[in-house]
């Protein structure tokens, strides 16, 4: 099959950016999207023309690296699916398709497709961990953990932080991004110790970010590609209440 | 020259224990003072550099990745062993490192297999400790798996993605050391160059991918935790950025490369579509717990596979090893696939498949507990395929996915070069000729939590603190050696793009170098290699400049040392007369075609040294002594 693509190209974070007008041919129906566009590159490449810069590592579905948005819906049009996992047979011969950025006040652009995500980061840095040191630790059965627990906190815990419901939230918001990290954590016995104090340097270090505040839009669920729900958003606002009625 | 492992002498338990206490020590006031680069952010890099910036030294972590956490550990899925014995089905950490000596074909080290072994349950406690939700029981306590190669059950899981929750707790350990100011994180940063002042590791040479500066890094120590190569067959499970380039350039620097042809073709992956493929998707191995492998017993049988009756399927592996059946090693299933296919049975496009049925274990169990087991695994072989798998089997076929080889290390995972330790899949330190699954996450993660503290100290506490900075002489001639390859590679604006010349390579590699080997091929293979680099410089394409984000520039510095490196495998390969494990010569087997070792003439690490371009690298050889196990023919019949 044959596509036209329209795709964000923008050299650096301060230059101006704009749409680029491409041919995808020849597109077989079990290709990825992501070798769709290696195949436009090399086709750019052998006539000199600049490529496409995107993010991606694993393909698999699980690093969270890569990062577009597809006819305005990040990740594309698949639900609970990476870009990287996306096939064509998901596209029809003729079709159009505009590939963007992930985009946020809080995700400058790098180039092209490639967006600065480490306000992430930062957000982990700021609390998101259990603080044990390196061994002196109690043999693993000694906490118990009821398996639905265990379950729940491993539902959070699948969070890949590639960023998609920042980019889907009309407000930029990283809530469903730091809640996944908070309940995760907070549903553990080893991780209540320091919750309190968790959620809110976490949530304070979201807004210091530029990230907006939550609007319960919900967006962000419907285009997570690991299907985390906004029930933990709940949970991190239930988390917070508790710690802030606590005085932490 | 006969090389050192420096192993402890005594008897196996207690060995570390002792040699812990021989070693070093910098003191707490001392450790600051010490600056340790760390390479690498999977399971043993960040593990590693967590757990030294715990203990006061300064530490500087690199990776590729635009977030550490991103490293390609996160792709893991099975699990990681531990001689927990919880289910007290006669696990112990004999056992264990039994059948990872025996899984490695007689071709590890006793000494660091049994300490792996020994340290396999803290990794456990430790993990938890941190808030790794693996699976429980219904009473709470932890659940385990089985896994190619062992009759007991000890691979610990968290649903398919047990690498990715392993290093989400590393990366939080990373992340709170950051806070505490003692770790400093360089993301989107490539490692291009060793630095050697004096004969001994001290730094490296980086390039800001953002913005294409090349910089040195000045250091007391390195530890390079970059992963494995097995991108050089091109198509592997491996990410799309994991390289050899950062241990190769060490290499080149004087560190020697252990039994480069030592790589790990997994039995169950997705088979190949097309030339537009761009990398083989892993099913995990712990499927073959309840999956069973077959193919039609006629040739080239073309029928639905729910056509062919019972009597009709030949399940090979169950016929050809009735005791470990399904779970034989991977080297083994591998090539018995391999067999079958070529033999005409194989299914699918290009009959390079077969199959992996789930119908039997969905009758016995119900398809909501292989739901809850396998479920991520069904979606994404959903996701490749368009293929249901609880509908129909699994077509599945061998990958390159893992590299036993690697730098070489002694026992304090110290390369020939001092100062140079190499942690994780980089190093060739315990799989000997064959991983078994679920052992590579505890390795990476021993490695970095619980070996490298005690042994890099060792090292630091005879060295000067800042002994070297980014101005001596040997840091601005490798910034400038680096600068001159990238120029060179710009320059050329040939016809060709990087990925065809990486494409030709793993044809190469995969044709000559791959599930089996003979004299022949692997010497077709090193002339191609030769040929196919010389027309890389002269015709490759590399668009845009060096001062900018550039991913083909990118690529082609990682396919240039592939390159080379392929040639080095080749040779490691022609030289091991012998079958073991991963590496499987034609002229080498037992008549039923199991792989036939040499252990008199074999028994050893090969180390290659680099002896300059154009030059044959020298051979080194560590015999290997095994005081405690019995060499024996490896059966898993
Ligand atoms: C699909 C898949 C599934 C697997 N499943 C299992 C399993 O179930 N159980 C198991 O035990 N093992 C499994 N393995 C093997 C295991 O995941 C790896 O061997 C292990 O994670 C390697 O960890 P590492 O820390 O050594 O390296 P990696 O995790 O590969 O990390 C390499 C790091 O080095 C950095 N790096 C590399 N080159 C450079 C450079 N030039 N400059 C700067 N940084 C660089 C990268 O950025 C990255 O941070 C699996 C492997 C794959 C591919
Ligand atoms: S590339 Fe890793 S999730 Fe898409």
């Amino acid at each position: 099959m044959d596509l036209t693509l329209f795709v964000w190209k923008q050299s650096g974070p301060e230059a101006p950016g704009r749409l680029e007008e491409y041919r995808a041919k020849d597109i077989t129906q079990d290709m990825s999207f992501l070798e769709m566009l290696d195949m436009v590159n090399e086709g750019l490449i052998r006539e000199g023309r600049d490529p496409i810069a995107f993010d991606h590592d694993c393909r698999e579905g699980i690093c969270g690296m890569c990062s577009q948005v597809v006819n305005g819906v990040p990740h594309g049009p698949l639900e609970k699916t990476t870009i990287c996992q996306l096939h064509m047979r998901h596209f029809r011969d003729g079709d159009t398709l505009y590939i963007e950025p992930f985009r946020a006040r809080a995700f400058p652009v790098i180039r092209d497709l490639i967006v600065d995500r480490s306000g992430l980061e930062r957000i982990i840095r700021s609390g998101g961990y259990i603080s044990v040191h390196t061994g002196g630790v109690p043999d693993a059965n000694v906490i118990l953990i009821p398996k639905a627990d265990a379950d729940i906190a491993m539902d959070a815990a699948e969070c890949i932080g590639c960023g998609a419901c920042v980019a889907a939230c009309p407000n930029g918001s990283a809530m469903l991004f730091t809640a996944a990290k908070v309940a995760h954590l907070a549903l553990l016995p080893q991780g209540r110790a320091e919750g309190a104090r968790r959620v809110c340097l976490m949530t304070e270090e979201m807004m210091k970010e530029g990230f907006g505040s939550c609007g319960n839009h919900y967006e962000c669920q419907s285009v997570c590609p690991k299907g985390i729900k906004v029930k933990f958003i709940a949970k991190l606002n239930r988390e917070f209440i508790k710690a802030k009625v606590k005085g932490g | 020259m006969t090389l050192d492992g420096k192993c402890p002498s005594g008897p196996l338990p207690g060995k570390w224990e002792k040699h812990c206490h021989d070693l070093k020590l910098v003191s707490p006031a001392n450790k600051r003072k010490y600056r340790i680069i760390v390479v690498g952010t999977g399971l043993a890099g960040a593990s590693a550099a967590a757990t030294l910036g715990e203990l006061g030294y300064n530490v500087e972590s690199f990776c590729y990745q635009d977030s550490p956490r991103r490293a390609h550990s996160i792709a893991a899925q099975g699990g990681i062993n531990a001689a927990k014995n919880y289910p007290n089905d006669g696990d112990s950490t004999y056992r264990l490192f039994h059948d990872t000596i025996k899984g490695g074909d007689f071709r590890a080290r006793e000494a660091n297999v049994y300490r792996l072994a020994s340290i396999s349950s803290r990794i456990i406690d430790q993990c938890v400790a941190q808030g790794v939700p693996f699976a429980r029981d219904y009473a709470g306590y932890l659940d385990t798996r089985s896994f190619g190669g062992a009759q007991v059950s000890r691979t610990f899981y968290a649903r398919g993605q047990t690498g990715q929750q392993l290093l989400l707790g590393a990366y939080a350990a990373l992340s709170r050391q950051v806070r505490a100011g003692t770790v400093r994180i360089h993301p989107r940063t490539e490692m291009l160059d060793l630095v050697v002042v004096n004969g001994e590791a001290k730094g490296i040479t980086v390039r800001d991918m953002v913005t294409g500066r090349i910089s040195g890094h000045a250091a007391d120590a390195v530890c390079l935790c970059t992963g494995g190569y097995t991108n050089v067959f091109y198509l592997s499970t491996n990410a799309m950025g994991s390289n050899v380039t950062a241990t190769f350039r060490a290499y080149r620097k004087g560190a020697f490369f252990a039994n480069p042809c030592y790589t790990q073709i997994h039995p169950t992956c997705i088979p190949v579509t097309g030339d537009h493929q761009a990398k083989l998707t892993l099913m995990s191995e712990s499927l073959r717990n309840d999956g069973r492998v077959w193919v039609p017993k006629v040739r080239a049988d073309r029928r639905p596979p729910h056509e062919i009756p019972e009597e009709e399927r030949d399940y090979y592996l169950e016929r050809k090893y009735p005791a470990f059946g399904n779970l034989a090693p991977r080297d083994i299933s591998s090539r018995a696939a391999k067999e079958v296919c070529d033999g005409g049975h194989g299914v699918g496009p290009g009959g390079r498949g077969v199959y992996l049925d789930f119908s039997d274990a969905i009758s016995r169990v119900g398809e909501g507990k292989i739901r809850e087991r396998y479920g991520n695994l069904f979606e994404m072989y959903e996701k490749i395929t368009g293929e249901d798998a609880y509908k129909r089997p699994m077509r599945i076929y061998p990958a390159p996915h893992y590299a036993m080889g690697g730098l070489w290390v002694d026992y304090n995972l110290e390369s020939s070069l001092p100062g140079l330790f190499v942690l994780g899949e980089a190093n060739f330190s315990d799989h000997g000729a064959n991983r078994l699954g679920a052992s590579a996450l505890m390795q990476g993660l021993a490695d970095g939590y619980f070996i490298i503290p005690h042994t890099i100290s060792h090292y630091l506490a005879q060295t000067r603190p800042g002994a070297a900075n980014q101005g001596d002489p040997a840091f601005i001639q490798s910034v400038e050696a680096c600068e001159a390859l990238i120029k060179k590679l710009l320059s050329i604006k040939g016809k060709k793009t990087v990925n065809e010349f990486h494409r030709e390579l793993g044809r190469i590699m995969w044709e000559d170098a791959g599930m089996a080997r003979s004299r022949e091929s692997l010497e077709r293979a090193l002339r191609r290699i030769p040929e196919l680099r010389a027309e890389f410089w002269e015709n490759v394409i590399i668009p845009g400049g060096e001062a900018e984000l550039n991913q083909e520039l990118e690529k082609a510095g990682r396919v240039a040392d592939f390159l080379e490196f392929g040639e080095l495998l080749a040779r490691d390969a022609l030289h091991r007369n012998e079958s073991c494990g991963g590496h499987f010569r034609t002229e080498y087997q037992t008549p039923d075609g199991e792989a036939k070792r040499d252990d008199e003439n074999y028994c050893y690490a090969a180390a290659w040294e680099y002896k300059g371009d154009g030059r044959e690298p020298e051979l080194h050889k560590e015999p290997l002594v095994f005081e405690d196990v019995h060499l024996a023919v490896r059966s898993y019949k």
